[in-house]
């Protein structure tokens, strides 16, 4: 133990005298810790009354939808609260090794020394956006060796020595160079790494890592929990995870720790908090997700009425009992539950644990939460909808044949082209009517572009866009000018990915959702059937008509997203492009929505392309996937065929990387893990574009010929892999 | 960084063609010319002028030739001999004139800007860091109030103080009107840029690397000189650009109500009486020295930011 | 069916909970802007001096006492008079002591002393010389002043050179400050507006041409360019001629700005969500440009516009000042500082410094209003 380090337990002793009783196993106690943010509207209380028991050498999911206090928490912890917040109760309890004195983190001056050197000495923290959290001002090394440095006295050589060996332990390619490379120059997946060697360079004995793989790839993400737990298991170092994803959690946890607006819902081991979650906010939350691979395949998720209210609105009682479908009147809307202690180490705080108020069968409460509104939901005939798919006289209700859209790179300062990036190369792709086809693939694929490129929200260079809204002709729109595209504006539309950004917050929702009636079609602005219209609309996406004069900063993420969906629907049109429609959502209300999704296609006839990073979703809605990579499908399927039997080795890697919420699965998926770095979109790899991060790149073909996307075995299926047939690649394992 | 500095002073090139042919278009700009001007001041007084005179002096001077061609000729004395024509007011070459001032304008300019940075960086910082202190509101309003006073007012108050209290002597420069003409100078750039450095530094203080940072233990003093002010330093760097001609014309103002011999009344007197070499020089130059100043600070600012040398973005 | 969707419908109920009120939800920009806008207090004060400056400048014939030319030879340089409110006898009315003149014997100067044994009474809406109210009503009557109109004159903030009421002078050159400025702004508005709109809508090599004339243009250093162009009107046009000319030079510099932060803005609204999604809903190019892209920028224009409406004031008083700018007879707060230009003149007649005063108050007030504008300008940021 260093000097420094002595007179930090000195130095707090005192505080933490009445409470030394920490068991040494345990080498973080969290007690009821209360964070506060003193605003001008009031006091908000973003964490209220916290306890949490961080297990030596184990990770802890702190896990919750977004305003739950989980980040606020994992800040208190190293006294990172900005004005004007501030811990107002309770302790945080620090036992760096089981011989080393309690101190009390919540009770040192957040600015004075003695947390510094327990802030990235003896924790260290890692945040959610890595390129952000890395000053641009400096290279990343001189960063490291700051870091280096401020905990450990040797010299700058050594220091810089160490920061080499520090970068390559959390695998960054060509340490020696990316030494001296700015945070601006790296990928995201990259910064998070750096971030990494930063928080470990000194070897704490706590890693905080708050959200450290939201803004990364599926891909990107795997590896990064690869390793963190290879470096935990090295170490032997204790983590306390934040994340909202359940499928992380499942993945990464030994116990977890579920918050609800500030406070502590329901505790435990991973597997009993999965199995038999005790509260009934964990088990809707565990319910609303889909979970990929799973073959009872349920055309509704169940989900949770409403939406988190703001900390500042926190009903009383149990904070949850207004969304809960088993509140009691008169017990959950007033008094705040205890703890209750379920077994070994699970805890819940919920009423209906309480004696008086178990329920005569205690059956119904460890049953599987359904919704009772699933049963009303009507079962959709998929072949119903799409009967007249295979009809070979008719044609899809789109083609997109080999289209491609390249945006220019200028350079100096008169703006010359220099070159061109081929967001979408070639693609062809057939939707036929009533189907839902799932588009996939890493940020930087071309899904995004190809899905306006089709509405036309921006230009296509070359190809067409077949467009047959009846089966018997077809209109290319990808040559038609803005004028005659004007009735093709209403038969597709496009729901957006930012439920904030897709609203103009100055025109109300009658404004907004009757604009493509008028714009398009004409219709006057006092004619009495636009105002039925749009009553109508707003009634049929579960919103009050009497809402049609309130503007949208009124409104919630998931509201805000019905207000989109009215406005795609208005005008009654076939194929609705669906841009990352649920990404931004929490996952209670991405169910309500994916839900509402399922019954407007049934009851308008709709067509979606769906476009989303997320594996698990596009499981959930569509009837056949496309997978793209670096502008171009590499491979299309149903989604049965293609999760359980894919035959692109991209397709795999993907899947593999997607984290499955059930922690029994753990590890019993085939791990292909991928390098982080794209290729560089402006000169494409010769060869298959994927040779250069594909795991069974063969010695000839793949780094020479370019694949063509060809149909491939009985299905109509297509993948662009040279060695499809001779390669068995993994799908998603079913539980059976 | 090579190629951003050729690219950059490849740039320069037109803008000084551009100010040149600004500059000597001004004072094309008024109807007649200076001889106009003489005539009508002699006749004012009653005397008689000599055509023949008046026709030699309009020969001598080019005046009658085309804008082009007496831009040309001005154009090409001063790249070929370094010769800015003559002044008719003076009778004196042109470059005698300036060469003569310049020196002190320089120095009083190259003195406010050393107040400038000087106050305003540690109250600049004082004000982010102690955000709503009361250290903070007194500079906050004395920001304001200096950035809403016009310079010559102030300095008219100065004087004012200064004759009133000390016996400050006007009629001629010294160093009581030098102190104040750099304090009035200062005060305008210090102001702007305080309220500049505050929000600047402001904004940086709230990104996610500070946070970063101080979770990695370091501490505040040296958190706040290492990232954020770094960052929001670049102002600083291109006041050199901005604060140059700002001084440039609050100094052609200040000068004049204070009297010292600078270029600045120079241009004005030639302004006023359509000596038009001497005019169009003076201009010229301080259009060349702002030209100049942005570019120092562009490389400065490349030098110091890396996103802006590398091309972030 | 609609049963199916009543769980889904029920967020409803716990969103409106969250509401202040359904008025808060149906309020528009404007009410949003200003609901804002009234938490910023400087803003505030900002806000209601600048409208009392420009009620001062509608009515400023009505509050002066005296028309701007009406001098008193024996006031030259006469000092301000105080206001007094009872009299020696203990009655009382407003009053002033008149001045009377008395010279050193020996040192030869001249110094007023108010006469504390005569009182000129001072009242509202008296009668006073005839001039048009609001340019069309002709009457007499001035907000206040001396109640008898024979009596001598009063100087409430003194008097200049050649007598003349500074008071009456400040109130009427608020009219030409204070205008310049917002016609200045206005030209430069425009400008920008159609030059900025241009190079941000249509973008490409029209925008790269208009970017590089705009980055010349900031390259010029300002104050010898203001000069250079306010020396080329000729001294002997109107004064509404030169008035005109020195706005249009005023704004040649000002729209630079502007039109770099259109084009910024529009460049950025072209990519926003919502942009795209009106387009998407069949909007035309105009329809994009006036009903979703200028109203989301319009509140920010007019902040910037404000704030840039000082700088004009102030480059007007300096180029006034220096004689480059409006000339007597017309009379503006630069005009009326020329007075102040001697060290000695200062020293005998300080008042003479008071326009630099409204100067200093008006700059400011529209600075805080500006600032509070831009801080309110949008009220969807989270």
């Amino acid at each position: 133990m260093t000097q420094q380090e002595m007179n930090v337990t000195t130095q707090t002793a005192h505080d933490s005298e009445g409470s030394v009783a920490v068991d040494s196993d345990i080498i973080m106690s969290i007690q009821d810790l209360k964070t506060w943010f003193h605003t001008d509207e009031g006091v908000v209380k973003a964490v209220d009354g916290v306890n949490i028991n961080i297990p030596r050498g184990k990770t802890m999911c702190l896990v919750g939808e977004s305003g739950c206090g989980k980040s606020i928490t994992a800040r208190s912890v190293l006294g990172l609260i900005d004005q004007p917040g501030k811990i107002e109760d309770g302790k945080v309890l620090w036992r760096e090794t089981r011989d080393t004195e309690v101190v009390d983190l919540a009770s040192m001056k957040p600015t004075g020394d003695a947390i510094r050197r327990i802030r990235g000495g003896q924790i260290g923290m890692v945040f959610q956006e890595p390129i952000a959290s890395l000053s641009p001002m400096y290279t990343v090394g001189a960063q490291l060796v700051q870091a280096i440095r401020l905990h450990q006295n040797i010299s700058a050589d050594e220091a810089r020595q160490r920061a080499i060996e520090q970068l390559d332990r959390v695998g960054i390619p060509q340490p020696q160079r990316r030494f001296h490379s700015y945070p601006f120059q790296l990928s995201g997946g990259m910064c998070q790494r750096v971030m990494i060697a930063i928080a470990l360079a000194n070897d704490p004995a706590l890693l905080i890592a708050d959200e450290p793989t939201t803004a990364l790839d599926v891909t990107t993400q795997a590896r990064i929990l690869d390793l963190i737990a290879g470096l935990q298991e090295e170490t032997g170092m204790s983590v306390l995870f934040i994340t909202h994803d359940l499928g992380v959690v499942a993945e990464i946890a030994d116990d977890v720790t579920v918050m609800y607006l500030g406070k502590v819902a329901e505790q435990g081991g991973v597997n009993d908090v999965f199995d038999s979650p005790q509260h009934p906010y964990t088990r809707a939350l565990l319910s609303s997700i889909p979970v990929m691979g799973q073959d009872t395949k349920v055309s509704r998720l169940s989900t949770i009425k409403g939406m988190v209210p703001t900390p500042a609105n926190r009903p009383t009682g149990c904070p949850f009992h207004d969304r809960c479908t088993e509140a009691i009147v008169g017990v959950c809307d007033t008094v705040e539950p205890a703890v209750h202690h379920v077994g070994a180490g699970q805890l819940s705080l919920c009423h209906l644990l309480d004696p008086e108020h178990q329920p005569p069968d205690s059956e119904t409460v460890a049953d599987d939460d359904v919704d009772p509104q699933e049963e009303l939901a009507p079962k959709v005939d998929i072949a119903a909808r799409t009967d007249n798919l295979d009809d070979p006289d008719r044609f899809p209700l789109l083609s997109v044949r080999d289209l491609s859209v390249d945006f220019p790179i200028k350079n100096g300062m008169f703006s010359r082209v220099t070159s061109h990036v081929h967001a979408v190369n070639k693609v062809s792709l057939d939707i036929r009517p009533g189907e839902t086809v799932g588009l996939v693939g890493e940020s930087g694929c071309g899904k995004t572009t190809l899905g306006r490129a089709i509405s036309r929200a921006l230009d296509p260079t070359s190809g067409q866009v077949l467009f047959s809204p009846d089966g018997s002709t077809q209109v290319d729109l990808a040559t038609l000018s803005n004028r005659e595209l004007k009735p093709y504006r209403e038969q597709v539309r496009v729901i957006f990915q930012d439920p904030f950004a897709s609203l103009n917050p100055r025109k109300n929702l009658l404004e907004l959702i009757s604009a493509p009636l008028k714009k398009i079609r004409g219709a006057d602005n006092k004619d009495s059937s636009v105002q039925e219209k749009v009553a109508e609309m707003l009634r049929r996406v579960g919103l009050q008509p009497e809402y049609m004069f309130r503007y949208p900063h009124a409104f919630s993420g998931g509201q805000r997203q019905r207000i989109n969906i009215a406005r795609a629907l208005i005008t009654r049109p076939k194929l609705v492009i669906a841009d990352e429609a649920v990404s931004a959502l929490d996952v209670s209300v991405r169910a309500q929505i994916l839900n509402l999704m399922a019954d407007l296609q049934d009851e308008y006839d709709l067509t979606y392309l769906f476009i989303s990073h997320d594996l698990s979703v596009v499981e959930h809605i569509s009837e056949r996937v496309a997978v793209m990579y670096l502008g171009e499908i590499v491979e299309e399927a149903s989604t049965h065929e293609l999760f359980t039997s894919p035959q692109h080795p991209y397709t795999e890697a993907l899947m593999s990387a997607v984290p499955i919420a059930d922690p029994h699965r753990r590890g019993s998926q085939i791990r292909v893990r991928l390098p982080d770095d794209l290729p560089d979109a402006v000169n494409p790899p010769p060869g298959c574009y994927f040779h250069t991060r594909c795991p069974h790149k063969a010695e000839t073909l793949c780094d020479t010929d370019r694949p063509e996307l060809h149909e491939i075995g009985d299905g109509p299926r297509r993948t662009a892999c040279h060695w499809a047939s001779e390669l068995s690649l993994a799908g998603v394992a079913s539980n059976q | 960084m090579l190629k951003y500095l050729g690219q950059r002073l490849l740039y320069v090139i037109p803008t000084l063609l551009m100010v040149s042919i600004v500059s000597f278009a001004i004072i094309q700009l008024p109807p007649g010319d200076y001889l106009s001007t003489y005539v009508a001041n002699l006749q004012a007084k009653g005397e008689q002028v000599d055509p023949a005179l008046l026709e030699s002096l309009r020969q001598r001077y080019g005046l009658d030739d085309p804008f082009i061609v007496q831009y040309f000729k001005w154009m090409s004395g001063i790249v070929l001999h370094l010769d800015f024509g003559h002044s008719m007011e003076w009778s004196r070459p042109v470059g005698e004139l300036i060469a003569a001032r310049l020196p002190l304008t320089i120095a009083i300019a190259g003195a406010s800007i050393a107040i400038v940075w000087l106050v305003s960086l540690p109250v600049g910082v004082y004000s982010a860091v102690k955000q709503y202190s009361i250290g903070d509101y007194v500079a906050t309003t004395i920001s304001f109030l200096g950035l809403a006073t016009p310079n010559f007012l102030l300095a008219l108050v100065m004087m004012w103080f200064g004759f009133t209290m000390f016996g400050l002597s006007v009629s001629q420069v010294n160093a009581g009107t030098l102190i104040i003409a750099m304090i009035v100078l200062g005060t305008a750039g210090t102001a702007g840029l305080i309220r500049t450095l505050r929000a600047n530094l402001l904004d940086e203080l709230r990104k996610p690397y500070v946070v970063a940072a101080r979770a990695q233990g370091l501490k505040e003093s040296k958190l706040l000189i290492k990232y954020p002010l770094r960052v929001a330093m670049n102002p600083f760097f291109s006041t050199i650009g901005w604060l140059l001609p700002s001084l440039v014309g609050g100094e052609v103002i200040v000068s004049t109500v204070l009297n010292i011999p600078t270029t600045g009344p120079l241009m004005l007197d030639a302004l006023l009486s359509q000596d038009m070499y001497l005019a169009g020089s003076i201009i010229m130059i301080l259009g060349v020295l702002t030209v100049i100043g942005t570019v120092i600070s562009d490389l400065a600012l490349a030098w110091l930011d890396p996103r802006v040398r590398l091309g972030a973005n | 069916m609609a049963t199916t969707l009543l769980p889904d419908a029920s967020p409803d109920a716990s969103a409106t909970t969250d509401l202040k009120s359904a008025k808060a939800a149906r309020s528009g920009q404007l009410r949003l802007i200003w609901r804002r806008f009234r938490k910023h207090r400087l803003a505030m004060i900002g806000l209601v001096i600048t409208l009392f400056l420009y009620l001062v400048v509608i009515f400023g014939d009505f509050i002066a006492p005296y028309g701007s030319g009406e001098f008193d030879a024996d006031h030259t340089y006469a000092p301000p008079q105080a206001i007094k409110l009872v009299d020696a006898n203990g009655d009382w009315g407003l009053h002033v002591h008149p001045l009377t003149l008395e010279q050193d014997p020996d040192t030869l100067a001249l110094t007023f002393t108010p006469d504390e044994a005569q009182k000129v009474e001072l009242g509202f809406f008296v009668r006073g010389s005839e001039y048009k109210l609001l340019g069309m009503i002709s009457t007499d009557v001035h907000l206040f002043g001396a109640t008898d109109p024979d009596a001598r004159a009063v100087h409430l903030l003194g008097a200049d050179r050649n007598g003349r009421d500074v008071l009456s002078r400040m109130i009427m050159g608020t009219r030409i400050s204070m205008t310049i400025g917002l016609v200045g702004v206005s030209l430069s508005f425009v400008l920008g507006i159609i030059i900025g709109g241009i190079s941000g809508f249509i973008g490409g090599r029209t925008d790269m041409v208009i970017q590089r004339i705009v980055e010349f243009f900031m390259a010029i250093p300002t104050m010898p360019l203001w000069l250079g162009l306010a020396a080329a009107i000729p001294r002997d046009w109107s004064p509404t001629t030169r008035y005109m000319l020195i706005t249009v030079v005023l704004s040649f510099v000002g729209w630079t700005g502007l039109a770099r932060e259109v084009r910024g803005r529009f460049l950025s609204l072209r990519e926003e969500q919502f942009v795209m999604a009106a387009r998407l809903d069949g909007a035309s190019r105009p329809g994009l440009m006036f009903s979703e892209m200028l109203p989301s920028m319009m509140s920010h224009l007019i902040a910037t516009a404000t704030l840039a409406i000082p700088g004009m004031i102030l480059a007007e008083t300096s180029l006034s000042f220096l004689g480059l700018g409006l000339q007597a007879p017309t009379v503006s707060w630069g005009v009326l500082l020329q007075e102040a230009q001697q060290i000695r003149v200062i020293a005998t007649a300080p008042w003479l410094l008071l326009p630099g005063l409204a100067v200093v108050i008006a700059v400011l007030a529209l600075n805080f209003l500006g600032d509070g504008l831009r801080d309110a300008a949008d009220p969807y940021k989270r």
